[in-house]
């Protein structure tokens, strides 16, 4: 980029990430444009006083096709489609611990204290407490958990469906994304399809007890149609909204839609 | 264009052309697609290797996991896209059943055994040899199941007969890596003929 006469700076490290996480928040038209434009603009080299220019190019294309493969995917994604059912005999014992952190790390929450919040668009934004979780209508799956890094695990989940827990609170099922935070500091979204799907649960215990801490206590996503970082452990809240919200894993450039 | 300009042309007259403009754009499209492919897909398999070794990180393409994906599932719209084209046309123009067949063992195992001797010509390259149509459909084979592998993989949910038939999801791993690995084989070995028989780059540089 010769014409750029003074280019004391390099581009700042997260200026992908920052450019991406600015192009979510604006409508697909728009966002195509914005993409499209943001080197050439400059304006984000005049307000930042750094260059976007040098590293951004192939980044750039290389998140773009990410969010294509987004839409690829919603539109692979047939609602009806089961994840396969195993066996009790097919569960993988000891089941693979996995986080962004030791299991020592692990999040010990107080049941006792713990409470579930909702925000966003829901009629009911009560808090739950573990023992009202607890007493919802149980459902059982015995599914196989992908990780991104490659290995998978076949696991039993119990806990409320999704959709029925999402009913239960007034949820708009015309929003776009449903967004757990973890008490981890972890956070993921997913579309709202996916999340009305019947496999998609709230899940309070795994393999005939309950959810043990590092698997996820006191309450944890399982979605047995998406990679395994979609399944959040450790959730205590969970917001229905049109904003996407991406999460701890999608800002290190992990595709957000992540479908199976 | 005046006619003295069309009479002096260097060009050849079509019927001497080898391969079709659309086979050597597609090739060389493809190639660079599969580096691509082979290099990020190196990187994600760094992430959890199924065999008691890693590829140097120097070697392969993107830096982590979630960027080898990146790589991975960009470059992969282009494979595809340039692969459809190219079998499209090798079917419809009737090149893969020209080029490609008949194929008999027999003349397999005489064409072997002469190229090992040296006796094996190369006069005309618009006609493979039996090992070269043995080796051409084998990695268009091994094309199909790289890509049934990848989308076994991809999608176990979405696509789990297939990746039933691919022996599950651990297994297709086990899939995906052998046919890359084939690949990367056959791919040594042809760069190595193109060097031994330099007029066959050219052919698929110019076409003749």
């Amino acid at each position: 980029m010769n014409e750029v006469p003074d280019l004391r700076r390099g581009p700042h490290p997260d200026t992908a990430v920052i450019l991406k996480e600015a192009s979510r928040l604006l409508d697909p038209p728009t966002r195509r444009l914005f993409l499209r434009n943001a080197v050439g603009l400059g304006t984000l080299t005049m307000l930042s006083g750094c260059t976007v220019v040098d590293d951004i190019s192939a980044q750039r294309v290389l998140n773009q096709m990410s969010n294509f493969n987004d839409r690829v995917q919603a539109w692979l994604f047939n609602p009806q489609r089961l994840a396969k059912q195993y066996p009790a005999s097919a569960i993988t014992r000891p089941f693979p611990f996995n986080a962004f952190y030791g299991r020592e790390k692990a999040p010990e929450v107080d049941a006792e204290a713990y409470r579930l919040e909702i925000a966003g668009m829901a009629e009911k934004t009560d808090q739950w407490t573990l023992p009202d979780l607890h007493a919802l209508p149980r459902t059982s799956q015995i599914t196989r958990h992908i990780c991104i890094e490659g290995w998978s695990a076949v696991g039993h989940w119990e806990g409320v469906r999704l959709s029925d827990f999402l009913a239960r609170i007034g949820a708009d099922i015309t929003a776009k994304f449903v967004t757990f935070r973890c008490e981890d500091n972890y956070s993921t979204s997913i579309d709202m399809a996916s999340a009305l799907h019947p496999q998609t649960q709230l899940t309070f215990w795994f393999d005939g007890e309950v959810l043990p801490r590092i698997y996820g206590f006191p309450v944890r996503l399982r979605i047995p149609t998406k990679l395994g970082f979609k399944s959040a452990k450790h959730i205590f809240e969970i917001e229905i909204g049109n904003e996407y919200t991406g999460g701890y894993w999608e800002t290190y450039g992990y595709n957000w839609f992540s479908g199976l | 264009m005046t006619s003295s300009s069309v009479d002096s042309s260097p060009e050849p007259p079509a019927r001497t052309t080898i391969h079709p403009v659309v086979v050597r754009l597609t090739h060389w499209i493809n190639a660079f697609a599969m580096v691509l492919m082979i290099l990020s897909g190196w990187e994600i398999y760094n992430a959890y290797p199924i065999l008691p070794f890693k590829f140097p990180a120097s070697i392969t393409l993107g830096d982590g996991l979630a960027s080898g994906i990146l790589w991975h599932f960009a470059a992969m719209w282009l494979l595809v896209v340039n692969g459809l084209l190219y079998v499209g046309y090798g079917f419809i123009s009737g090149r893969f059943r020209r080029k490609l067949l008949p194929l008999h063992p027999g003349a397999v195992i005489a064409d072997a055994k002469a190229a090992l001797s040296g006796k094996l010509d190369h006069d005309n390259l618009s006609q493979y040899n039996a090992v070269q149509r043995l080796l051409y459909v084998s990695v268009l084979l091994a094309g199909l199941l790289v890509t049934l592998s990848g989308l076994a993989m991809w999608k176990p949910v979405q696509l789990q007969e297939l990746t039933a038939l691919m022996g599950g999801f651990d297994n297709a791993r086990i899939v995906h890596f052998a046919a890359m690995a084939f690949i990367v084989l056959f791919t040594l070995v042809h760069v190595a003929m193109a060097f031994l028989v330099p007029r066959s780059l050219l052919a698929m540089l110019r076409g003749r």
